[in-house]
């Protein structure tokens, strides 16, 4: 059974490092003494803690719960004591640290009375299980975090194609590989509930031609569970087809609008881990609480997968894979193209965290930066068919307006640029520099417009406090007139209240037309509410007038 | 323990700028050993003496610019433009005019301009456009191609002739030099002679100049390792020697008798080492596929125009310079649609 398959441009052949560990079979890590575990690990809003500091807390109990739609709850990932809810460095790009649930683990490691399963995953509702899902903390475990229940909601789409990410085309990952490999019927179990929660017409499961036995392992999996509907389909080995949308291109053909997500042209891509996890929530009713990782390079004596708790430092993780072979240069969560650089190994793994690579010092000093030479051959490799030597001139100019030009926002970050660059230029950091630059700008502009706004609302306000002060002044004074005259009655005072009445009214009418102070600011959208409601008062008014005109006929 | 932060990607493929532009010196040996062999020492003189001025002159703008030494020179881009220089001064030129028009090439069209990556026009073509303008005489001396009859200089007559303009006692200039086919054919069509007639002469070989027609079939292999080793992609050399051969074959079809060969285009001047390793400069050039293309078909309808109808025989030079100028206009329009960015490419 083939399948035509398409083509991304570029691309890069990296050396795969995938046989240092994927040798071993997946082991369990040793509950570490103290798991962080961080309330955000995803895209979205942190979720809040819902335990306090001495709390007793049982595997699969769930410690902060999601705020608002775009967001995943956070369970206890081993039994024990909360010690401290505090910020600490979490794995992330910038180093920066942010509130985490530490507990002190009791080494029982006893999980919570799980809720009685509520059936099978055929009689629930879409919308069932995907608050099931939801419930069970489960985001996108290929990296990116996406909380998984959204992704499993059409929104009244067709979903024609259903795809399982299980290319891993970046070099040293291996946990997606052995999770196949040793796994698959439960891939498959979860394959087929969430291809129930999308009622998805076709089902691929996408595996890159560098993972035989990955291969067969799932092929015999959906033959076993006698799933005639999942297609396994062998792609060429080439980075990044693991991308989301270079994946897409190679299955289907069809290309992603810039900006867009990919169920608007009706296909859904998960990781395969992600549907292990599902079966893992949905029939067995755990939620996220473990993960595989990958835990390699030259760096450590023994690299193996080891299926770890959400929360352990990665220091206790290089330790059980037999310690580190001598003088550690990085530490890398994610693969070497596009993985960070940690700057401690204190730092906790999360949901998203698939690979720690540890590198050795290398033998040579790093290449000198040399000037660009415009060879193009980044160009040659960018699977986005950006013109990454224009992008990084202008963002080395700072002319940024230049490099959106470019469509510096399309840049997926994935590296091969600088991977191929004969001068050695960190083209992707530049891309990040500039992006980040765009960012503070923009944000400074949405300041600068909100106090504007405000400037011009405290002026129109101190305009109109103005104004009724005079009104009410006018109308002291007409008073005061009122009481001096009040000595001669009759006509003249007759002619005095019609005055003042008259006053009154012609300062109202002045009033009025001030415009009303809250339509000051009003989005186009608003502005055409406004003028609708207008129009029908105007139009409601007319046939008043008509209706009296003729009644006094 | 200090553990490095730095950015993504972590790693790197081997091949630095010093390897990309050696790659480009092994390239060219081919056609400098057939060189030497057609037309005696003044060649290896020449690329030596191109070689050392290149070297000082990077070095000496590279101090004076507070730029490290070391790497700079090591990046082999000053010794490619001083072998591009040489091999398109003749054999037979006076030191001074090898040193000045290195030392130009290097100053004039590479470090006032911000030095490498930085110059908008290719540092070789400008120093021998300088030479040719300035220096018409000793630039046009064309030695003739070693024979039997003509047996040349050795290296210590060589060597006199060079530094101290004196030729061995019996042996005239004129005996030694010759007209290049292309210089030839201009000036005898404005006589009226007819190609067949032109080409009946001695210095006319099967494809180009007799003699020159090995340099450039030398230059062609060369150009070809270079593609297959993805130093240089085919779009430019394609574009540029495909549409001077169009050109040449329009006028050729249509009057046979006043309009050389395509083939005679192709394997004679300057186009082959333009096409390949002149035109093909990416730091000069336009830098997208498309713009590739463009920027050689330009480079190479413009040679056969100012071939044809120029003041000087050979135009890759200036048809390079010229496109050169053109390349950041043929960047700007040949953009690359963007992934994402396609109409119709996503079923909707």
């Amino acid at each position: 059974m083939s399948r035509q398959l398409w083509s991304f441009h570029g691309g890069i052949h990296p050396p795969q490092y995938k046989e240092l560990s994927n040798q071993r079979p997946i082991a369990q890590a040793a509950i570490a003494a103290e798991l962080v575990i961080p309330l955000h690990q995803h895209i979205g809003q942190s979720a809040a803690p819902i335990v306090e500091i001495g709390a007793q807390v049982l595997k699969g109990q769930e410690i902060a719960r999601a705020q608002g739609y775009v967001s995943a709850s956070v369970h206890a990932s081993s039994s024990g004591t909360v010690i401290a809810i505090e910020e600490r460095p979490i794995p992330h790009p910038s180093g920066m640290s942010a509130p985490c649930i530490v507990i002190a683990t009791d080494g029982e490691d006893r999980w919570q009375k799980q809720p009685p399963v509520d059936g099978h995953y055929t009689e629930m509702e879409p919308s069932h299980l995907r608050n099931l899902v939801r419930a069970a903390g489960i985001v996108g475990l290929g990296g990116a975090g996406f909380p998984s229940f959204i992704k499993l909601n059409p929104t009244g789409k067709v979903i024609d194609t259903l795809i399982f990410n299980g290319v891993e085309c970046e070099p040293y990952i291996t946990c997606d590989d052995m999770l196949i490999r040793e796994r698959a019927s439960e891939i498959v179990a979860g394959i087929n509930i969430m291809r129930h929660a999308l009622q998805a017409r076709e089902v691929l499961v996408a595996i890159e031609d560098n993972k035989p036995e990955a291969i067969a392992a799932m092929r015999q999996a959906s033959a076993n569970a006698n799933e005639s509907g999942i297609e396994v389909v062998i792609v060429p080995t080439r980075y990044p087809q693991g991308g989301e949308k270079q994946l897409i291109k190679v299955l289907t053909g069809k290309e992603v609008p810039s900006n867009g997500l990919p169920f608007q042209i009706g296909i859904v891509v998960q990781n395969v881990a992600t549907a292990y996890a599902i079966h893992r929530a949905i029939n067995h009713g755990q939620p996220l609480v473990s993960r595989i990782v990958t835990i390699t390079g030259d760096g450590v004596k023994e690299p193996r997968n080891l299926e770890v708790p959400i929360g352990t430092p990665i220091q206790h993780l290089i330790d059980q894979c037999g310690g580190t072979t001598g003088d550690i240069e990085r530490v890398i969560i994610g693969g070497p193209m596009m993985g960070f650089a940690m700057h401690s190994t204190a730092i906790p793994l999360i949901k998203t965290s698939n690979c720690i690579l540890v590198t050795r010092k290398p033998d040579q000093p790093p290449p000198l930066e040399m000037p660009c030479i415009r060879c193009g051959a980044c160009a040659e490799v960018c699977p986005v068919e950006l013109l990454p030597q224009q992008l990084y001139w202008h963002a080395r100019a700072k002319e940024f307006d230049k490099t959106q030009e470019y469509d510096l926002f399309d840049c997926i970050e994935c590296g091969c640029c600088s991977y191929v660059c004969p001068s050695n230029i960190p083209l992707v950091h530049y891309y990040r520099f500039a992006k980040t630059e765009i960012w503070s700008q923009e944000r400074e502009k949405e300041k600068a417009d909100q106090a504007r706004k405000r400037h011009e609302f405290r002026l129109s306000r101190i305009e109109r406090e103005q104004f009724e002060k005079e009104a009410r002044l006018a109308q002291k004074r007409a008073a005061v007139q009122q009481k001096a005259d009040s000595g001669d009655k009759g006509e003249a005072d007759k002619q005095a209240t019609i005055q003042a009445a008259l006053d009154r009214a012609q300062a109202k009418k002045e009033q009025q037309q001030e415009p009303p102070k809250n339509t000051a600011a009003l989005t186009p959208a608003q502005q055409r509410l406004v003028d609708e409601a207008d129009a029908r008062r105007a139009r409601l008014d007319a046939a008043t007038t008509a209706a009296s005109n003729k009644e006094a006929e | 323990m200090h553990l490095n932060t730095s950015s993504s990607p972590h790693t790197h493929s081997a091949n630095g700028l010093s390897v990309v532009m050696l790659r480009v010196v092994y390239a060219l040996i081919p056609a400098i050993a057939a060189y030497a062999w057609l037309f005696g020492w003044g060649v290896i003189i020449n690329l030596l003496l191109a070689t050392i001025t290149a070297l000082a002159t990077e070095a000496v703008m590279l101090r004076l610019r507070r730029h490290p030494i070391t790497p700079f020179l090591k990046d082999g881009s000053a010794l490619v433009t001083a072998l591009l220089l040489a091999i398109a001064i003749p054999p037979l030129a006076p030191w001074w005019l090898v040193v000045v028009g290195t030392a130009f090439a290097l100053v004039f069209g590479k470090h006032i301009y911000g030095g490498l990556g930085f110059n908008p026009f290719n540092p070789a073509m400008v120093g021998y456009v300088m030479l040719l303008i300035s220096f018409p005489r000793e630039m046009t001396t064309w030695a003739a191609p070693l024979s039997p009859d003509n047996q040349g200089l050795d290296l210590g007559q060589s060597l006199a002739w060079v530094f101290s303009g004196a030729l061995p006692a019996g042996v005239s200039l004129d005996g030694l030099t010759s007209a290049t086919v292309l210089d030839t054919l201009k000036t005898q069509l404005k006589l009226d002679q007819s190609i067949d007639q032109i080409s009946a002469s001695p210095i006319f070989g099967a494809m180009g100049g007799a003699g020159w027609q090995w340099i450039n079939l030398a230059i062609l292999g060369g150009g070809l390792w270079l593609i297959y080793k993805n130093v240089i992609s085919w779009h430019v050399p394609v574009a540029m020697l495909g549409s001077l051969a169009l050109m040449a074959l329009l006028f050729f079809a249509v009057e046979p008798t006043r309009h050389a060969s395509p083939l005679f285009h192709l394997f004679s001047g300057g186009a082959m080492l333009g096409a390949f390793f002149i035109a093909t400069d990416p730091v000069s050039g336009a830098t997208s596929i498309k713009g590739r293309l463009w920027f050689g078909a330009g480079v190479g309808i413009l040679t056969y125009i100012i071939r044809s109808w120029g003041g000087y025989p050979d135009a890759v030079a200036f048809a390079v310079l010229l496109m050169n100028m053109a390349a950041p206009t043929i960047d700007h329009y040949t953009k690359p649609t963007v992934f994402g960015h396609r109409k119709g490419s996503d079923g909707r």
